[in-house]
């Protein structure tokens, strides 16, 4: 991690320099917490695999990115919001939206180009959206979204409305151009952004080392002395933690920070990806030893609070959502061929058609 | 013998300035390199430093003389052993001054390059009559709303008129911000935004660095939260660094998006060539962006489109992408007095009514197309101008009916032939028109090749009132 300078503008010298914050210690989750993630994070697998055997079937077109391994990042991450913070990040975007909060029919039906899916057949698994949920997107250019979720970090300053931005990123993403300019700019004017750098080890096939000269990411904002922090993206309350001191620092005042989650993916980069970049005995060791749901399972049982029944109880439940999900996204109909044509520009007054 | 020291250029586009102060006397013995006199443009307070040394026989400009041409004689010097009464009188060789320092602003060489220290000048390619024809008022309102009778009209130059749009739509909506390199503390490298930060302050008018696709980014991100983001581009040239951002986030999120949220914004900023800057700064992207579904593109020709469209522009609830030309933005016409002058979106304009061959063009072309149908009016050959105004959504409807008149058709544009604006148009002729086109459509575009930087080349790339001429004899069989 790389300490703040002491004076390294004229802005941030005339306020008091905060100490460079550090990895905090995992949050001591209650049973209930432990329940909760539990529950979102078996959503986000068992949605992923429904969706994966959903493009086996052929209902599901085109690219389609599973977040099957990295469940504890967004978890973790949306369990340290506030209402009103925004979440935006690339194309492998699945988890993302349902740890938002969005309705997993809307989005499977998105996956499979139904008028119910999110944006009505139109965006596909890339490219989705939620004014309501304040999730925007879903964006299919690597490291577009980067200087995007900086924008939404300006909108907040600007109104003043006391929320964060959470630019999700991947480690390939951070090797382009315009996540620095956005890292400059979003230092220079302080914007509240928390840049999450979902590190899964492989930039499509090309790993971490194979790409970047610099391959720990917490220090990837030090040039514009954005602050750092490494965090075990695969332990659900190390990411809450490490979220809270982030939006905390971003409430603060202080500008943008750097999450480097160092998580995994089991799946291949995309549906077509066999994966030959990597050994089976990596992602079966990563599998065995630190997947994130098996770790609260694990927590639970050395604390006697796990209950067979009560955790049959969310398979259970979180089967039945997923179920009904691929279900309407399998009957529901496409859209009508006149919404090809809208969407495409808002209609407004005195203007020629 | 004695050398003539000759008044200087400080931008791509100037033509004249004003010489504010003599810092020599005459009399005064000078060495190279000397800081001999401040001259002022519009924008800027420059130093002129002299090339040669010698004595200062005469100083032919008084101080505070306004509209000096440059290359116009401003000093003469006297060589060694000349007498300076004898320079003054002498015939004399010409040397032109160097300008290169500033005292009230600091422009970098590159900067100057650029363009970026237009003086407020006219365009030196196009050889207008000294100042832009009067519009023709009755048929500007064809298809604009009405101005009431008895409105004053102002001269007010492209500049300004784009500032005053910026500023009224400010002070209309909070939302409404500007962000670009330069906008704020310099007050634009073009001056578009002079005066917008003392008015509206650091919060609204914002300095970046010199990075397009970072800033035009955010921008985009800031409208999707709802913010209205006015995004300035030095020239659009540096906007291929950001096209990205404008193609892909801004225009398609709303497609994408099922109709949830889109970009209410403007990406705006000089286009096309402006003078003597080669290739790299002289492309027009009207045909790039008028490609693109879910974009606006606005080229507006003078100042009271340029006011009125840019207010619509920013009050729209789409992307719009908003061409300007360096050239013109010096240039005045008259724009009407109104508390709020907006114009629609997607309206051709007929500028002058015709009946032997139609000229369909927008922007800068206009200058083109209104010499050239001068000239041809006194070859008996009327021609109806139409000034596109948009280019997207493009108002073929103007073009047609206009073609089912004329039954001839040119377009005139300084982008590149291929897959051009001229190209889409032939094509919608094609269409809508063929049975009525009695000889086909010519295309006037900027020559199929980078912008050479040597004048004499420059001025073969660029389309011509005689080519336009020839074209219009062409079709009409004169």
């Amino acid at each position: 991690m790389c300490a703040l300078a002491k004076t390294s503008t004229a802005k941030s010298s005339s306020k008091s320099v905060p100490k460079a914050p550090k990895t905090p210690k995992p949050i001591d989750y209650d049973k209930q917490q432990e329940l909760n993630a539990y529950r979102e994070m078996l959503l986000i697998r068992r949605f992923e695999e429904k969706a994966g055997q959903l493009y086996g079937m052929g209902f599901i077109g085109g690219f389609c990115h599973l977040y099957i391994g990295q469940e504890a990042v967004v978890t973790g991450m949306q369990a340290a919001l506030i209402e009103g913070d925004q979440a935006i990040t690339a194309y492998r975007d699945h988890g993302h939206m349902l740890a938002c909060g969005m309705d997993p029919k809307g989005i499977m039906a998105e996956l499979t180009g139904r008028e119910g899916g999110y944006s009505r057949g139109k965006g596909g698994s890339m490219h989705m959206f939620s004014k309501e949920k304040n999730f925007y997107g879903g964006h299919g250019i690597v490291g577009a979204q980067v200087s995007l979720g900086t924008g939404l970090a300006f909108n907040n300053k600007y109104t003043e409305n006391g929320n964060v931005s959470c630019t999700y990123f991947g480690d390939g993403a951070s090797n382009q151009g315009q996540v620095y300019e956005s890292f400059n700019m979003a230092k220079l004017w302080d914007l509240p952004v928390i840049y999450i750098i979902e590190n899964n080890r492989y930039a499509m096939g090309t790993a971490v080392h194979r790409s970047s000269a610099l391959t720990d990411f917490s220090k990837r904002g030090c040039s514009f002395n954005i602050p750092g922090i490494e965090v075990d993206g695969m332990d659900v309350r190390a990411v809450q933690a490490a979220g809270e001191l982030a939006a905390d620092w971003c409430r603060s005042g202080h500008g943008p920070i750097i999450l480097d989650m160092q998580t995994y993916r089991y799946r291949g980069h995309s549906m077509s990806d066999p994966a030959k970049y990597r050994s089976k005995d990596e992602v079966q060791k990563m599998r065995a030893e630190n997947d994130p749901i098996e770790r609260v399972k694990a927590r639970m049982a050395e604390k006697k609070w796990a209950d067979e029944d009560e955790l049959k109880a969310i398979d259970k439940e979180v089967r039945a959502i997923v179920a009904e999900a691929a279900d309407f996204a399998q009957t529901n109909p496409e859209p009508d061929p006149s919404e090809l044509w809208t969407d495409i520009l808002i209609p407004t007054d005195g203007e020629a058609a | 013998m004695a050398t003539e020291i000759l008044m200087p250029a400080l931008s791509p586009t100037m033509e004249e300035g004003t010489l504010a102060k003599w810092l020599v006397k005459e009399g005064d013995n000078i060495a190279a390199g000397d800081v001999i006199a401040e001259i002022e443009t519009d924008k800027a307070t420059m130093e002129v430093e002299a090339v040669d040394e010698g004595i200062v026989a005469k100083l032919s400009v008084e101080a505070g003389t306004e509209g000096v041409k440059v290359n116009a004689v401003i000093a003469v010097l006297a060589d060694e052993g000349e007498s300076a009464e004898d320079a003054a009188a002498a015939p004399s060789k010409t040397k032109p001054a160097d300008a290169g320092k500033t005292t009230s602003v600091k422009p970098e060489a590159d900067e100057v390059a650029d363009g970026a220290l237009d003086g407020d000048m006219a365009d030196r390619r196009v050889p207008a009559e000294g100042k832009v024809r009067p519009e023709p008022k009755a048929a500007a309102r064809m298809s604009d709303p009405d101005i009431p009778e008895g409105t004053e009209m102002v001269s007010t130059t492209v500049r300004e008129a784009l500032r005053d749009a910026m500023a009224e739509e400010m002070r209309a909506d909070e939302r409404v911000f500007v962000m670009g390199e330069e906008v704020a503390e310099y007050q634009g490298a073009y001056k578009i935004t002079q005066g917008l930060l003392d008015e509206f302050g650091g919060k609204r008018v914002i300095d970046t660095p010199i990075t397009e696709h970072g800033f035009a980014g955010i921008g985009v991100g800031a409208a999707m939260a709802g913010l209205r983001p006015v995004i300035e581009f030095m020239t659009f040239n540096f906007a291929m660094q950001a096209i990205d951002q404008i193609v892909n986030s801004a225009a398609k999120t709303l497609y994408m998006s099922g109709g949830q949220m889109g970009a209410p914004m403007v990406f705006r900023g000089p286009n096309g060539a402006a003078a003597r800057v080669g290739a790299q700064h002289s492309q027009c992207y009207a045909a790039w962006y008028g490609h693109i579904p879910g974009l606006k593109v606005i080229a507006p020709y003078g100042a009271a489109d340029a006011k009125g469209l840019l207010k619509a522009a920013i009050r729209d609830p789409n992307p719009v992408v908003f061409l300007e030309n360096e050239i013109m933005y010096g240039q005045s016409f008259d724009v009407p007095k109104m508390d709020d002058f907006v114009l629609p979106i997607g309206k051709a304009r007929i500028h002058k009514q015709g009946a032997d061959v139609t000229f369909v063009t927008f922007g800068i072309g206009m200058k083109y197309a209104i010499e050239a149908a001068t000239e041809l009016d006194g070859m008996g050959i009327d021609v109806e101008i139409i000034d596109l105004r948009t280019i997207r959504p493009m108002d073929i409807e103007t073009v047609v009916e206009s073609v089912k008149k004329t039954n001839r058709c040119i377009t005139i544009e300084e982008g590149f032939p291929q897959s051009g604006i001229g190209a889409e148009i032939s094509a919608q002729i094609m269409e809508n028109a063929f049975d009525y086109l009695d000889a086909p459509v010519i295309r006037i575009t900027g020559k199929d090749v980078p912008m050479p930087y040597a004048a004499n080349l420059e001025k073969l790339a660029l389309p011509n009132v005689g080519e336009i001429i020839e074209a219009a004899k062409a079709v009409t069989y004169k």
